[in-house]
């Protein structure tokens, strides 16, 4: 019980900094997402075919290996080392969002694509009818509904996000996973430190239902 | 530069390949065991005793909540824990390991069983119930309805999720990596370390990662072709 207390608050830290991974690259990753979604949706092949390779890429490689050629990969090159970049590059709690934030934004655009091409084809005909420019009709008609679409399918990527920050610990980062394995290795309650860990896991997840939940419900009221 | 990925003794050619072959073997026998647990996981929710039914619950539901990785060192650290205590009852003094080859199956499995059961459940439920009252009314039993009826169509509905399950499982693998077993991710970590050259290989496991998910998806792709072979199209399909 002492061990368990005494572990407590850097478990704790480490779900906070869990926490800014999954902020930082849940709203990067959703803004990516959107322009590749729209670049997805273009009649202009040149525009269309480089946002289907993205997708194609992140989704086909595994987490982990996107997380180690920007973490370890990119510093190999000089170009890359004397750019603007580099601040950046040489952090491993930037890199883990770089990688988060390439990854799900790949998953999110293809969920969001779906989402706007179910918006019915009278909505966006009712709206031209009114005059509406096409970033009025985006911002009033077509994303409001694909959102209310799309909600349940991005819940389950938000909660898959929280999982995959988890690989942040593989490139030295004291996430939550990270503090609970570190402690772990010098403990001799390993078993009780993962409980904990998961736990927090599970309690981050069931927040990320209930806003969601909350979200539908009123997205369905305002329908 | 090439040269380093050469076949013998001077290239990292033949370790990221023998890698690659571990990873395949990781990932076939834990989708293996993920499809049994998940099969057994999916039986318990739907026919089971409420005991049964509340343990095949929480397994779905904890083991999808939770990070894989932490499943991992979960059954690293408690798995060998486990054996060093029952080695000490024997009278052996020392730490016990077990093979990391067997904690990477039994973790990656743990976790595609939990999808596994969900996409499984989904797909048995899809099966009409006018199916299963007809096969009881030709007087079948059980297990012929099983075999005849219940399961070839499941097994229809279940392929697109049993090969989105397969495609994680696969990627899952990556994550064995930090228990140093040597699969394709530590062996290119490995040659990393000796020739300092991370994009190199590191983009080479991509591409093998990515030539595998490719290939498995069109194999599931060709599976459920064929699967859906004499079904009739609904207007909407």
């Amino acid at each position: 019980m002492d061990m368990i207390l005494s572990a407590l608050p850097s478990l704790l830290s480490g779900a906070f900094v869990t926490v800014q991974l999954v902020a930082w690259s849940l709203a990067l990753g959703l803004v990516l997402a959107l322009l590749v979604a729209l670049a997805l949706l273009s009649p202009n092949r040149l525009i269309a075919g480089p946002a289907a390779l993205y997708v194609f890429l992140f989704r086909s490689t595994p987490l982990l290996v996107q997380l180690f050629l920007i973490y370890y990969g990119a510093g190999q090159f000089v170009a890359v080392r004397e750019s603007f970049l580099w601040p950046l590059l040489r952090e491993p709690y930037w890199c883990a969002i770089i990688a988060l934030t390439l990854n799900t934004a790949a998953y999110t655009a293809e969920i969001l694509r779906g989402g706007i091409r179910a918006v019915p084809f009278g909505q966006i005909e009712a709206a031209r009818a009114l005059g509406m420019h096409r970033g009025l009709m985006f911002r009033r008609i077509i994303l409001p509904q694909a959102f209310r679409q799309i909600l349940p399918a991005y819940g389950n990527e938000m909660i898959q996000m929280v999982q995959a920050t988890s690989l942040a610990s593989t490139i030295t980062l004291m996430e939550l996973t990270g503090a609970a394995r570190t402690i772990a290795s010098r403990s001799f309650q390993p078993v009780e430190l993962f409980v904990i860990a998961g736990a927090i896991y599970l309690a981050m997840n069931f927040l990320i239902a209930q806003a969601v939940r909350w979200g539908e419900k009123r997205m369905a009221a305002a329908a | 530069m090439l040269e380093l990925l050469s076949y013998g003794p001077t290239g990292w050619g033949d370790e990221i390949l023998a890698g690659a072959g571990m990873t395949l073997m990781v990932a076939v026998l834990a989708y293996l065991v993920g499809l049994v647990a998940g099969s057994l996981t999916a039986a318990a929710k739907l026919a089971g005793p409420a005991p049964l039914r509340w343990l095949a619950a929480s397994y779905t539901t904890i083991v999808r909540g939770v990070p894989a990785l932490l499943v991992i060192w979960l059954l690293f650290f408690g798995g060998n824990g486990l054996v060093t205590w029952m080695a000490g009852l024997f009278g052996y003094g020392g730490r016990v390991e077990l093979p990391a080859f067997g904690i990477g199956v039994l973790a990656v499995g743990t976790v595609s069983g939990a999808y596994a059961a969900e996409v499984i459940r989904g797909a048995v439920q899809a099966v009409p119930k006018g199916q299963l009252e007809a096969a009881r009314a030709l007087g079948m039993h059980r297990l012929l309805i099983l075999r005849r009826i219940l399961v070839p169509q499941a097994l229809r509905f279940a392929l697109p999720g049993l090969g989105n399950v397969w495609q994680m499982t696969l990627k899952d693998t990556t994550l064995v990596s930090v228990i140093t077993l040597a699969e394709l991710m530590r062996q290119a970590y490995m040659a990393m370390q000796s020739t300092r050259q991370p994009f190199l290989f590191y983009l080479t496991a991509a591409l093998i990662y990515l030539a595998m998910t490719s290939l498995s998806d069109m194999g599931f792709r060709w599976a459920g072709r064929r699967a859906e072979r004499g079904v009739r199209r609904t207007a909407t399909a």
